[in-house]
């Protein structure tokens, strides 16, 4: 046991040492397109709740944070040919995804889905309707899966306008993403119904990056541990509490 | 003025708007489109000139290279070599780099998905600040555009060089000049003047294949149109609005209709310099005309 | 599954046919061949399509920029010049939001927020405006001696165009229309891309290239399938060009026929 023990120890400092070379900056990558999770504020500035996330998160691990924006479909691809260090943005845990990439433990709770149509039309039989979602999220699969027609685009943005010029039915995607539009008290409202898919949102690393990954897993810690973790979901209205 | 933009009246509310710091970075990423042009035709022009000259070079695997290169890259559609041509190029000069700098590291560099390889050979090194990864950026995309656009190029390049009338490199072979010299003090000079024409209308295609840009990393003028008039709600901006895509675009299009009709303006100007004096039909004509 | 059941299952997704589910998980070579090459029927469509409607529509405006009418002049000028003088990228968006604000005063117009219309008509109106230049510049070449000779021997009106005019015209613009040809199959790669949404996961090739790349995190694979299928339909588009360009020049001399030799000279 010790010996083991003695093992991992070395290993641990051979790893530092390689560490502290490739990574006296990590870069943070992320969509910017996302609010509440991450946008792009007036001064042009990468903000939201995982901006402030992200920050604090580098602060107790000691990490000197550098932000980087990229576009959601090659996201992943950029990650594991090193572009960046992490992905944070808003990106739900999957299976599919975790074959690829590593992810540290989840900093939400699974967010649902939900449905956003216009005020008077919130009868509508979604098995029949006409439902957009944005290309290649998780929202699309289940539309493709529920066996409703699903409308495809390329943005989030457009996703919304299929809805006010009647495109499309109704547009599913998650809750705290819709939230801020529905309670803008427009033309649109959220329906009751709810889906289930992702499972919560944690930041994704390298799969070759373990002592990265376990800097900001026991970060995430110490902050549900405190409740700091709690008052910044509430803050920027991300859904349940831990 | 600008604190409290919800009080304001509408003038002074779009004032503050449009100089917002988000608004600076969509005028200076007009900057970026530009001096992306103004970078890549060059560099096109080189890649051009590369690939027509191996197109017709006598050592025959540099001409395959040559007819190669421009048969692919011409089949394709830009758009899809935008889509994985970034990262490919950029791990490729990594992995070179690699070989050179750490030449006795014990791990693979494919690790599973992960392509890892030694600190010292990032491009940029992991230290570098913003700017350089951005500049970086810029110039891989630089570097994409100039191989897509350098096919085409060389295309227009290589039928120029076959349309110098046969006589003058005769004649050149004649005075006793070698292969080389004929090509660079006879072909060279003359071939411009049938390459223009080609060349114009490349330039014209490169200006409208920038809106891609943004597939290649870079924040180009679409990027912030889409993010500037994307719907923004109340609570993450001090200036909401309804989806003002359409604006935005129409900024853009009335931006592309001045650049391209500027462009030929001066490709016009500039061919009728050129064919001064020469031995064409357009040369005779201004001959005349004098 | 063996490749076999693969192509029976997926060889006309992009129409909507067979397995309504795109494959998840486990995802083979195969099968990214298929569906990618399912999505070439779109852009076949839409080239096809446009370039045969295109052609005629190109006669039209070339004839309009010659002519001697003003309103005509400057009106296909006006056309040619905002078709030609902006990105594709931006044409299809703009199409697509002046269909749905059409749709809302005539209901009539919603067939046009679908891709395999509206998308259809801007890049017929796109290839117009480009294929017009050319011939506009090719009618501009037809020698003076060809009309001569045509007055000569009593051609008038109609008759004289279309059996004197408009093949010297089509055999001088031929090349270049070749690579406009090109460039318009190339340029249907934009259609679900900027603009038109996809509807039930049908789609062109880059539309099913992308999915795979989005489910496997490798563009290195389903992109460079799509390569080469575009380099295989650019071949077949110059043969058959070519065909149609050894007819034009038959009545020439063995070794005047000029061999089509492709400049690029427009795209997109």
């Amino acid at each position: 046991m010790k010996k083991l023990l003695l093992g991992t120890a070395a290993l641990a400092v051979t790893a530092s040492v390689a560490f502290a070379g490739s990574h006296s900056v990590v870069r943070m990558g992320t969509e910017g397109a996302y609010p509440p999770y991450n946008f792009i504020n007036d001064a042009g500035q990468v903000d939201g709740f995982e901006r402030e996330l992200g920050d604090e998160l580098c602060k107790r691990a000691e990490l000197t944070c550098e932000w980087v924006t990229n576009e959601w479909d090659s996201i992943i691809p950029n990650l594991v040919s090193g572009n960046y260090d992490t992905i944070i943005a808003g990106m739900s845990i999957t299976a599919e995804r975790d074959e690829v990439i590593d992810f540290t433990q989840n900093y939400t709770q699974p967010d649902p889905s939900a449905y956003l149509v216009m005020a008077g039309n919130e009868g509508v039989a979604l098995e029949g309707a006409v439902i957009a979602a944005q290309t290649n999220t998780i929202q699309a699969s289940f539309v493709a899966e529920m066996g409703a027609t699903l409308l495809e685009f390329a943005s989030p943005d457009e996703t919304i306008a299929a809805v006010r010029n009647g495109e499309a039915d109704a547009v599913l995607a998650d809750k705290s993403f819709l939230t801020p539009i529905a309670d803008e008290g427009g033309d649109l409202v959220m329906l009751e119904r709810e889906e289930l898919i992702g499972g919560g949102v944690g930041m994704g690393l390298r799969e070759s990056d373990g002592e990265l990954k376990e800097k900001f897993n026991a970060a995430i810690q110490s902050m549900k541990d405190d409740g700091s973790l709690n008052t910044l979901i509430a803050k920027w209205e991300i859904g349940a509490a831990f | 003025m600008c604190t409290d933009p919800s009080q304001l009246d509408q003038f002074s509310w779009l004032a503050c708007y449009l100089t917002t710091p988000k608004h600076m970075a969509l005028y200076w990423s007009v900057g970026t489109v530009l001096s992306l042009l103004a970078i890549t035709a060059p560099a096109a022009l080189l890649f051009g000139f590369g690939g027509a000259t191996s197109a017709r070079s006598r050592i025959t695997p540099l001409r395959w290279f040559g007819k190669g290169y421009i048969a692919i890259v011409r089949g394709v559609p830009d758009i899809a070599f935008f889509l994985f041509f970034v990262i490919a190029l950029d791990q490729g000069f990594e992995w070179i780099r690699h070989q050179v700098k750490c030449p006795d590291w014990p791990d693979p560099i494919r690790q599973g998905n992960d392509f890892i390889v030694c600190a010292a050979a990032k491009m940029p090194l992991g230290t570098a600040p913003q700017w350089v990864h951005e500049t970086y950026g810029f110039f891989l995309a630089v570097l994409t555009f100039a191989i897509v656009f350098g096919a085409f190029a060389a295309n227009v390049l290589y039928g120029a060089m076959r349309s110098v009338p046969h006589a003058q490199l005769e004649t050149a072979a004649a005075y006793g000049m070698t292969p080389r010299q004929t090509f660079w003090r006879i072909l060279v000079p003359q071939m411009w003047v049938y390459a223009l024409p080609g060349l114009g209308n490349l330039w014209m295609v490169l200006i409208k294949a920038t809106p891609l840009l943004f597939l290649l990393g870079v924040e180009d003028i679409v990027y912030w149109a889409r993010e500037l008039g994307g719907a923004k709600t109340a609570r993450f901006t001090d200036y909401p609005h309804a989806d003002w895509r359409m604006w935005y675009f129409f900024g853009l299009l009335v931006f592309y209709l001045l650049f391209t009709r500027v462009s030929e303006v001066v490709l016009d100007r500039l061919m009728k310099r050129l064919t001064h004096g020469q031995a064409t039909v357009g040369g005779e004509a201004q001959r005349k005309a004098a | 599954m063996s490749c076999w059941e693969t192509l029976a299952d997926y060889g006309l997704r992009s129409l909507g046919y067979g397995e309504r589910l795109l494959p998840r998980d486990e995802l083979t070579i195969c099968q990214q061949v298929v569906l990618i090459g399912s999505g070439m029927l779109w852009n076949i469509y839409f080239g096809v399509l446009s370039v045969i409607v295109g052609f005629m529509l190109a006669t039209a405006v070339a004839l309009g920029k010659a002519s001697q009418s003003a309103l005509w002049r400057k009106l296909s000028e006006w056309f040619i010049f905002l078709f030609r003088g902006s990105p594709l990228f931006i044409q299809f968006f703009f199409a697509y939001f002046l269909f749905l604000s059409l749709k809302s005063s005539f209901p009539a117009a919603s067939v046009f927020t679908s891709a395999w219309s509206g998308a259809l008509v801007v890049l017929i109106l796109n290839t117009a405006a480009y294929s017009g230049e050319i011939f506009y510049g090719a009618l501009m070449s037809v020698p003076k001696g060809d009309i001569e000779a045509a007055d000569a021997y009593g051609f008038k009106g109609w008759s004289k165009f279309r059996k004197i005019t408009w093949p010297t015209m089509l055999r001088l613009a031929w090349p270049a229309y070749t690579n406009e040809a090109i460039f318009l199959f190339h340029a249907t790669t934009l259609v679900f891309f900027s603009g038109f949404p996809a509807r039930q996961q049908q789609g062109d090739a880059l539309y099913y290239a992308s999915y795979f790349a989005d489910k496997t995190f490798n563009p290195f694979i389903p992109y460079p399938i799509l390569a080469g299928y575009f380099i295989l339909l650019t071949l077949i588009i110059i043969t058959l060009f070519g065909i149609v360009n050894r007819r034009l020049n038959r009545h020439l001399p063995q070794n005047d026929r000029p061999r089509l030799k492709l400049k690029p000279r427009l795209l997109r």
